[in-house]
């Protein structure tokens, strides 16, 4: 077989997490108004400034537009013809794991997420979501005996308003963007995690999100808060179910990281990507940004495999002397797959440094884009950032592109770019079939290899996990 | 050695013509060789050694438009690539390719698994590949920490081909295809690479030698030799005949009819079979 057909024929992986669960909704209708955000905020029993708190975004939202700047192509989004909140309805008050209803409890067994396995043998805490509600809040008390909060978003706008009210918002203005602004206005639940002044908090925290109930855009919103030599590690992972219609997806992440504080923010996406013509899939715009004060340290970590739009640029303001801002990530496109992420490292305080390494890999007709920027302002003396952006392409129906923006204003800021593009190429295929390695194992391999600088920053089940899923998403990619 | 061709030869190939994009460079090739044997094919570059190794471990690029190969019993030509290795096909690659973030072991460890799985065999587990694989590595005298390095990165010249015969080792083909295995490499490190290859000769073990200098055979000393020249093998013979190219080079080869080029009488004769 050519190449060439063998290249075609890397395409033909079902998505594994395909399933849809019956479980009794409660809708509100269709559509977007002040009427629909109230009726969100009141469902929620939300205090009243994160009703004003929404109606200000969502005013804001109306003077916007959607932006246009970036490497995608999709259908317009119809933004009245989708559902703003769906629960779960609970049958009673849940008060252990074993009220859970079966059925949830069935579909994350399917995902591969046994919570009570999860709580026992790993030690992680999970708050899964499933739609818009947590339903499932594990470890608590071991986390609230260190003064550590971990619970949903809606929990913590109850339980702790205070600290919700004070740092909402405060990385990710509820007008920063088009998206952000979507989110803020209609956002039905997510994560919040507060780490008090030099607490390391002892396990993972963990969050799967899940999209479930038709035609329901899904806008979580998660805050993390690291108090002053505070150290916290937070995954995320996800997969959603089969569809045949574009789903959206606009979530916010906020982090804060305090004086000297650490925070590592991981993520393993994999939405429904959409079938080999690229029907269906999910749409995933996101804004993720977390600001670092004196000293602190912001990591992200992408692995990005999932959607058929992927629109996301985890960021950090390095906003204190010395802070430190990472970025690493995956991202791989194959049938008609788009993405379109990076970074954005502002470096605003002096000897601040920063970090970006990307990986792109382009299988089908997928196109990647790289898009970053590096900005060291005025008083940015001594400020360093290294830069590394590699394309991997499979084929030659794909493409891969990289868009470095680099602004530096001070004279003493340093800022290094490097960037390659490779292919797989006949000789490394070759030189794995003659021992004996299929191709379907040698694509995997030569792909996990060229992640490796990046899957090893992820904490290690999660690196399994994520090395899986790079193999699975290109299975059929080369025949 | 004059009863090439018979059934009980671990390859046989007769009349094997092939090329790239149109472009014939195997002009009817034949070639047999029995298990134990050690042979050697010489000839000037772009004689078609190295596409003959290429067409018998299956590199797609090249194209078979004519002859067969029989190896082990087998219709080699109708095998994948990853189905002759796991035949006990190996090639020594001239320029073994680097492949990033893939630890060496690793690699060795996930192709002798595959390989074995293919026999039907158990997989090794970890533990038991690496003791495997210490005792393999001190026979070319390769250096533990080329385990965890990425498969030829950054390796030298040298490294690279003693790490081939290292693969080599772990895998324990029926037939070993080196080509020019002796290329770039300094005496020191010939004898190195040398000294591997001799000490996995065995009664059932088979050795083509691709090469362009008759340097490699004062170090691996070859049953048979074979001088290729346009496409096909013009002269057969035995150590000898190494020795006598050596002395007059590749010219008077250049163009050569089998027939003009008073081949032994074996050669001949498989060559007009395969015509």
């Amino acid at each position: 077989m050519s190449s060439a057909e063998q290249f075609k024929e890397l395409a033909e992986k079902k998505y594994a997490y395909g399933f849809v669960t019956d479980i009794e909704e409660d809708r509100v209708p269709k559509g977007l108004s002040e009427e629909i955000i109230r009726l969100i905020s009141q469902k929620k029993g939300e205090p009243q400034f994160m009703l004003d708190w929404r109606l200000k975004a969502y005013r804001h939202w109306l003077t916007m537009e959607e932006p246009t700047w970036a490497n995608v192509r999709y259908n317009r989004i119809d933004y009245q013809d989708i559902v703003y909140y769906s629960a779960p309805k609970p049958r009673k008050q849940l008060g252990s794991m074993d009220e859970v209803d079966p059925e949830l409890k069935r579909a994350f067994a399917k995902l591969g997420i046994p919570l009570e396995e999860q709580m026992r043998l790993a030690g992680v805490a999970v708050d899964a979501v499933f739609d818009s509600v947590s339903v499932a809040t594990t470890f608590k008390k071991k986390l609230a005996d260190l003064g550590i909060v971990f619970c949903s978003f809606s929990e913590a706008v109850r339980e702790h308003p205070a600290l919700v009210e004070r740092w909402l918002g405060s990385v990710v203005p509820s007008t920063d963007n088009y998206f952000a602004a979507l989110n803020s206005a209609v956002f039905s639940d997510g994560s919040f995690a507060y780490v008090p002044k030099g607490v390391r908090c002892p396990m993972e925290l963990s969050t799967y999100f899940r999209i479930n109930a038709k035609d329901t855009g899904q806008f979580e919103r998660t805050l993390i808060v690291a108090d002053e030599g505070a150290y916290v590690s937070y995954l995320e992972g996800c997969t959603a179910p089969m569809r045949d219609e574009n789903q959206l997806h606009a979530a916010v992440v906020e982090l804060v990281a305090l004086d000297g504080a650490h925070i590592k923010y991981s993520t393993v996406q994999n939405w429904y990507p959409g079938d080999a013509e690229g029907k269906g899939g999910i749409y995933n715009f996101v804004t993720k940004r977390g600001k670092a004060m004196a000293r602190a340290k912001i990591s992200w970590t992408q692995v990005e495999t999932g959607s058929a739009i992927t629109w996301k640029y985890p960021s950090c303001i390095l906003q204190g002397d010395g802070s430190v801002g990472e970025f690493y990530s995956v991202a791989l496109t194959n049938h008609r797959q788009q993405a379109d992420t990076g970074t954005k490292m502002i470096h605003v305080g002096k000897n601040t440094r920063s970090t970006i390494i990307s990986k792109g890999i382009s299988a089908g007709k997928g196109q990647n884009t790289y898009r970053g920027l590096v900005k060291m302002l005025k008083g940015a003396t001594g400020a360093r950032n290294y830069s590394q952006c590699d394309s991997l392409l499979i084929g030659d129906t794909c493409g891969a592109h990289t868009f470095p923006y680099i602004e530096v204003r001070n004279p003493t800021a340093q800022v290094a770019h490097e960037a390659t593009t490779s292919k797989i190429s006949e000789d490394q295929l070759f030189y794995c079939l003659q021992r004996g390695i299929s191709q379907e194992d040698a694509v995997s391999m030569i792909v996990n290899g060229f992640a490796k600088q990046v899957l090893k920053e992820l904490p290690m089940e999660f690196a399994v996990e994520a090395q899986k899923l790079l193999g699975m998403s290109l299975e059929g990619s080369v025949g | 050695m004059a009863n090439e061709g018979t059934p009980r030869a671990l390859l046989e190939v007769h009349g094997l013509r092939a090329g790239i994009e149109g472009k014939e460079i195997l002009k009817g090739v034949d070639l047999a060789i029995r298990p134990g044997e050690v042979h050697a094919i010489m000839g000037p570059n772009g004689s078609g050694k190295s596409t003959l190794a290429g067409v018998l471990a299956g590199r797609e690029v090249f194209r078979v438009t004519a002859g067969r190969a029989t190896f082990d019993g087998k219709d080699l030509l109708a095998l994948a690539p990853e189905s002759r290795a796991a035949a006990g096909l190996f090639l020594g690659f001239q320029y073994p390719v680097e492949i990033p973030g893939v630890g060496n072991l690793y690699f060795l460890r996930t192709a002798l698994n595959a390989v074995r799985r293919a026999r039907g065999e158990e997989p090794l587990d970890a533990m038991d590949f690496l003791s495997l694989a210490k005792e393999k590595m001190k026979l070319v005298e390769l250096d533990p920490a080329f385990g965890s390095r990425s498969v030829n990165e950054g390796f030298s010249g040298g490294e690279k081909k003693r790490n081939e015969v290292f693969q080599m080792a772990v895998l324990e083909p029926k037939l070993a295809i080196l080509d020019e295995i002796d290329s770039g490499l300094d005496i020191d490190a010939l004898r190195v690479v040398a000294r591997g290859v001799n000490a996995l000769r065995r009664a059932d073990r088979a050795v083509l030698l691709v090469t362009h200098y008759q340097r490699l055979l004062e170090y691996i000393p070859a049953d048979r030799i074979h001088v290729m020249a346009a496409g096909r093998i013009v002269r057969s013979g035995g150590p000898e005949l190494a020795e006598e190219l050596e002395r007059t080079g590749y010219a008077w080869v250049d163009g050569m009819k089998p027939e003009v080029a008073g081949a032994p009488r074996a050669a001949v004769a498989t060559a007009r079979e395969g015509r």
